[in-house]
């Protein structure tokens, strides 16, 4: 039952990605909310900004969290480990955000195993966009 | 119901796998400057995926060996997750073989490995000797100023480094 859904799921956002269509914050949120079997209203901008603050310890010791690269205010520009310039997350300051399924699930796979040790969940995803969607 | 959608993933994916295997060329590379200069090489998959983090680096500082050892670790990249689905990722391997250091396409390359063991394959263009021998006037306090963080932070001193140009005028050092 869930490998199906799995492939429901991959569809969908091969569909997206394949066919560039314009992925939009809200659409995100509808399809990560529906892989976690919760309605939209279920997801939390709450729980989201504390995924977004909370630190965790990383593998050289030092404490690491999403807002260590993307800054503790999402609307401003943030700094890669290399030094180098990332534009801000948050849509109302960077609309290119959250528009390419594709590219946010990179992003997720590779950022929730760097600071999490392991990948977020679909209620998560949501409610990491939930947050940064409401962040001005 | 799910039949369905599974069978949209199928199209989906040999789309996607059609468009990455048909979206050739893999990029060349033409004229070499002063030698200061890259030439001027393009990929797109190389562009997107390896310029996020860090400048997109030149093929041309390390050799083909080096190359292929860091494509071949991505989800462990120095101690970040930079991971690629397997078609991109052979795609910028290729791009960056064909230009590489030791591919004869530019004079840097040349002189990168003029002071590279034959068989030495560094992950680091940090740690060659070619590198370590045109920074000797950078001091250790300099790399750790909190501006340039890294001496992979090329742009921090080169202004122009997204461009491939290392000259003498377009350095600054940061002050702090
Ligand atoms: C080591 C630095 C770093 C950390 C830590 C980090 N990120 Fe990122 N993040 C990046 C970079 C670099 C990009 C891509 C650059 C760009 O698109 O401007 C990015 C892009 C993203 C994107 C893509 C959004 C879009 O639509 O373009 C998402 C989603 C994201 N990060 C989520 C997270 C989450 C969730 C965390 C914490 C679990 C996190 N990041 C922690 C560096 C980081
Ligand atoms: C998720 C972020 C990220 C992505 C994406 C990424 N890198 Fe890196 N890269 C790093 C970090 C972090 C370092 C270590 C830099 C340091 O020590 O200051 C690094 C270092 C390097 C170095 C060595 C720099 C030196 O010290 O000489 C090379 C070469 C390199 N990357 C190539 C690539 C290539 C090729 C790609 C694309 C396939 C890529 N990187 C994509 C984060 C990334
Ligand atoms: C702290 C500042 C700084 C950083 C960071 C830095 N460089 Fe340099 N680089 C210099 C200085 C200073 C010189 C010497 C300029 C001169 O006298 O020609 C130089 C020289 C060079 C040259 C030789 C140019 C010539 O005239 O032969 C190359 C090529 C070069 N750097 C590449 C790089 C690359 C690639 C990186 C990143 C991996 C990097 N540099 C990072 C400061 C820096």
């Amino acid at each position: 039952m869930i490998k199906p859904l799995l492939y429901g799921g991959l569809a969908v956002l091969g569909m997206a990605s394949a066919m560039a269509k314009a992925d939009s914050p809200a659409s995100l949120m509808a399809q990560y909310a529906q892989q976690a079997g919760v309605p939209v209203s279920g997801l939390s901008a709450s729980r989201g900004a504390t995924l977004y603050r909370t630190e965790h310890p990383g593998r050289d010791g030092q404490a690491v969290s999403c807002a260590g690269c993307h800054t503790a205010n999402p609307a401003q520009a943030g700094r890669s480990r290399v030094g180098k310039r990332i534009e801000p997350l948050a849509p109302a300051a960077n609309p290119q955000r959250f528009t390419d399924a594709a590219k946010v699930e990179k992003w997720f796979r590779r950022n929730c195993q760097d600071v999490l040790q392991r990948e977020c969940s679909a209620q998560e995803k949501g409610d990491f966009i939930a947050w940064l969607s409401q962040a001005r | 119901m799910n039949y369905l959608l599974r069978g949209i993933g199928v199209v989906a994916a040999v789309g996607v796998f059609s468009l990455l295997a048909f979206s050739l060329p893999s990029g060349d590379a033409h004229g070499d400057g002063g030698g200061n200069v890259l030439p001027r090489t393009a990929n797109k998959a190389w562009q997107q995926e390896c310029a996020s983090c860090h400048i997109a680096y030149s093929p041309a500082f390390l050799p083909k060996a080096s190359w292929r050892r860091l494509m071949s670790g991505l989800d462990q990249h120095f101690g970040e997750n930079a991971s690629l689905d397997p078609a991109t990722q052979a795609d910028i391997l290729r791009f960056l073989e064909a230009n590489a250091a030791d591919s004869g396409t530019s004079r840097m390359g040349s002189r990168v490995m003029q002071s590279m063991g034959v068989s030495a394959a560094p992950l680091r263009i940090t740690d060659t000797r070619w590198f370590v021998r045109k920074h000797d006037e950078v001091s250790q306090a300099t790399w750790s100023r909190k501006s340039i963080g890294s001496a992979a932070n090329c742009a921090a001193c080169h202004r122009q480094a997204e461009q491939g140009v290392f000259d003498e005028d377009t350095v600054r050092i940061p002050k702090q």
